[in-house]
């Protein structure tokens, strides 16, 4: 309510000035993410890839609706938790914010997601894959980055394709993500006209994979695919060491980390393939423009998602100029028909909310590190 | 039949272990009839302890062995673990000697919670590598069935404990001050046995058990964090129940049978029936078992060690 008041005040006072001066209006938006906690590093990027695309789109001077429009951020920290997520949102569509560029994982997305449908307010999360984001049929849900379904799918097709693997074995940890990944990344092989060679299954808190890697080790499969974290991605891959097996590892993104690499230690090799959500950053068409200008800006290298958040940001603000219309119920058919061209590649989105075409980059692990193989979109 | 041997050999290298720490379970509860839920926490305490032992170690004289560092990792973490122990037994538990059975078993909950907090705060929520300090090269002894050295060492180190701890008990003047206690621990104590401090050796010897438990189970996952006592205490606890609690030969057998069980459900469940359960039903398939175990034997497969209480 004080913040009503104060946006109120706020607003009187910009009329009351235009009715004399060339007119300036504030046009806030939000960006959620975690700021505090073990995931600050992601909010902070996304943060800042946010802040660099107001004050670009501030540089410009941009006339909406008659007036020159100044842009501002609002930052709250929702610590990648998802209850801290709902109060957040809640706290930023009570402060009048017209869009926000947020949350960064899924676990705060999604309930977050529901308020701003309620409060009619399009919300853009640049790092948040899970597929369910999307799937709620919500109008003011959108994402810049390609879900875990079409991760799942490019991983699929990629290891029949290009790694040449007929018989594959599947293993998921059972979580929404792990289960969800799976299940894609197994229709994709067999679409492709590979062979599911067995369905294994384990939980998020094991560390013993020997009895089922056995029962794999027996159908000879060409490659492994683990659908889960690197918790558990790691002693699984110590453990098929272990057992000598020379199938290949593929994992999705909760394996593409350097978590992975620190515990998987020597178990790692040639032979195991990852997958990340987007491009890497050499690879975007603005990608080296926007390396110097976000170090020059911040000081510091983009984490990872920092350009997925310029953006996202972006996409508001282009919807509201081709809508003329700073209003969330005038811009986001804007945003719906959006045609972008922006840091990352082309952002358009589909009917439901997700982006047109979202890229996927195979990596592949090599002297220590993980080395972009190709990207898909 | 290659699979099938080199399931034998899984079972047998996790049901060593779960052996090793379901003896820690069964001695408290032959002797004071409680069960020490914290018990998992030790199994956690000795691998983090060993872990930060060989860390520093090896920081400081990075030419040491890896089998001196092994050994000093356990010399350290067999000592604190056994403190812990003996801290809980005497702070925690001593005074409810005499309280209902309710009053003890929500302590023993309470101290696994304060234990799993203590070690978040020191060593953080991450996952820490433990360093695999025995080779785990697979050799071949036959075609199609590998087996490492360290999974040789962990049975063959565990199988030595257990065998030890059988001599302990029912050879040495201490074992017969034990299981006189576990009999009755006041009449024992009109006996001039010292009840109190035969309770703190269990307690003790327990406690020593659980660290090298859990220094073999980080050595074998190569993995170590705060809530890894978690499965193989809640594991042990079943292996106890399911040998007989309270009896010693019990839980050792408890502890391998559980092992095979396990291994043998992730292997088989779906042939058994007809693809009709799969391996997300592993665990489920081991309770399954203590299940129709309970039901025929209620105490177990060697039967619960009842003492007479005159």
């Amino acid at each position: 309510m004080k913040h009503n008041k104060l946006i109120f005040a706020l607003a009187a006072a910009s009329l009351a000035a235009g009715a004399v001066h060339a007119k300036e209006v504030v046009v806030r938006i939000g960006h959620a993410g975690p700021l505090t906690g073990p995931a600050a590093a992601f909010g902070k990027d996304g943060e800042n890839g946010a802040r660099l695309a107001i004050e670009d789109a501030n540089a410009k001077g941009i006339k909406i609706g008659g007036d020159t429009v100044k842009f501002e951020l609002v930052s709250e920290d929702d610590q990648a938790d998802p209850r801290t997520a709902t109060t957040v949102a809640q706290r930023l569509t009570d402060s009048g914010v017209k869009g926000v560029v947020g949350h960064v994982t899924s676990g705060a997305s999604i309930p977050a997601s529901r308020i701003y449908e309620q409060a009619g307010i399009p919300v853009i999360t640049p790092s948040s894959t899970s597929p369910k984001l999307t799937q709620q049929g919500y109008k003011m849900t959108f994402r810049v980055i390609a879900n875990d379904l079409q991760q799942g799918n490019a991983l699929g097709k990629y290891a029949v394709d290009q790694l040449k693997a007929k018989k594959i074995a599947v293993i998921d940890d059972r979580t929404a993500y792990g289960q969800g990944l799976a299940d894609a990344f197994a229709n994709s092989v067999k679409t492709s006209g590979g062979q599911i060679a067995g369905r294994e299954f384990t939980n998020d808190k094991a560390t013993d994979f020997m009895a089922i890697l056995t029962k794999i080790k027996a159908m000879n499969p060409d490659a492994v695919f683990y659908g889960g974290m690197d918790a558990q991605a790691a002693p699984l891959a110590r453990q098929m060491k272990q057992l000598g097996m020379t199938a290949k590892l593929l994992t999705g993104d909760g394996g593409c980390t350097g978590e992975m690499i620190k515990m998987a230690g020597d178990a790692l090799s040639a032979t195991t393939f990852c997958t990340q959500a987007g491009i890497p950053l050499d690879k975007m068409p603005g990608g080296a423009a926007f390396r110097t200008q976000f170090k020059q800006r911040f000081g510091n290298d983009i984490h990872v998602y920092a350009p997925y958040a310029y953006d996202a940001m972006m996409s508001v603000i282009e919807a509201m100029k081709a809508a003329n219309s700073v209003e969330p119920a005038k811009y986001q058919p804007a945003l719906r028909a959006l045609a972008y061209q922006g840091v990352t590649g082309p952002v358009a989105f589909d009917d439901k909310g997700d982006i047109k075409g979202g890229a996927i980059t195979v990596y592949n692990f090599d002297a220590g590190k993980w080395a972009p193989l190709q990207t898909i979109q | 039949m290659e699979t099938f041997l080199q399931q034998i050999l899984n079972g047998l290298v996790s049901g060593s272990i779960y052996a090793l720490v379901a003896l820690g379970y069964t001695m408290v509860y032959g002797i004071l009839g409680l069960i020490n839920f914290a018990h998992g926490e030790l199994v956690m305490i000795g691998a983090l302890v060993a872990l930060q032992t060989v860390t520093l170690l090896s920081g400081a004289f990075p030419e040491l062995h890896p089998v001196f560092l092994l050994l000093a990792g356990v010399g350290v973490a067999v000592p604190v673990c056994m403190v812990v122990g003996y801290l809980i037994e005497r702070i925690g538990y001593r005074r409810l000697r005499n309280a209902p059975r309710l009053a003890p078993l929500i302590t023993a909950i309470g101290v696994s919670f304060l234990l799993q907090t203590l070690a978040m705060i020191i060593w953080g929520r991450e996952f820490h590598v433990f360093p695999q300090l025995v080779s785990t090269t697979p050799m071949q002894p036959m075609d199609g069935v590998v087996v490492s050295p360290l999974q040789i060492f962990t049975i063959v180190v565990a199988l030595a404990l257990m065998g030890g701890l059988m001599l302990l008990v029912n050879k040495s003047r201490l074992g017969r001050a034990m299981r006189a206690t576990a009999e009755n621990h006041r009449v024992a104590g009109l006996m001039g046995i010292n009840a109190n401090g035969v309770i703190a050796a269990t307690f003790i010897i327990g406690s020593g058990l659980a660290a090298l438990a859990g220094v073999l189970y980080a050595s074998n996952y190569a993995i170590a964090h705060y809530a890894m006592g978690f499965t193989p205490g809640l594991k042990a606890f079943t292996a106890a129940v399911l040998g007989g609690i309270g009896n010693l030969p019990g839980a050792m057998v408890g502890g391998l049978v559980l092992g095979l069980v396990e291994s043998f459900g992730a292997g088989y469940i779906e042939h058994l029936t007809f693809g009709f359960l799969n391996s997300s039903y592993q665990d489920i398939f081991a309770f399954m078992i203590l299940g129709a175990v309970l039901i025929f034997r209620p105490s177990g497969l060697l039967g619960e060690r009842v003492a007479d209480r005159a």
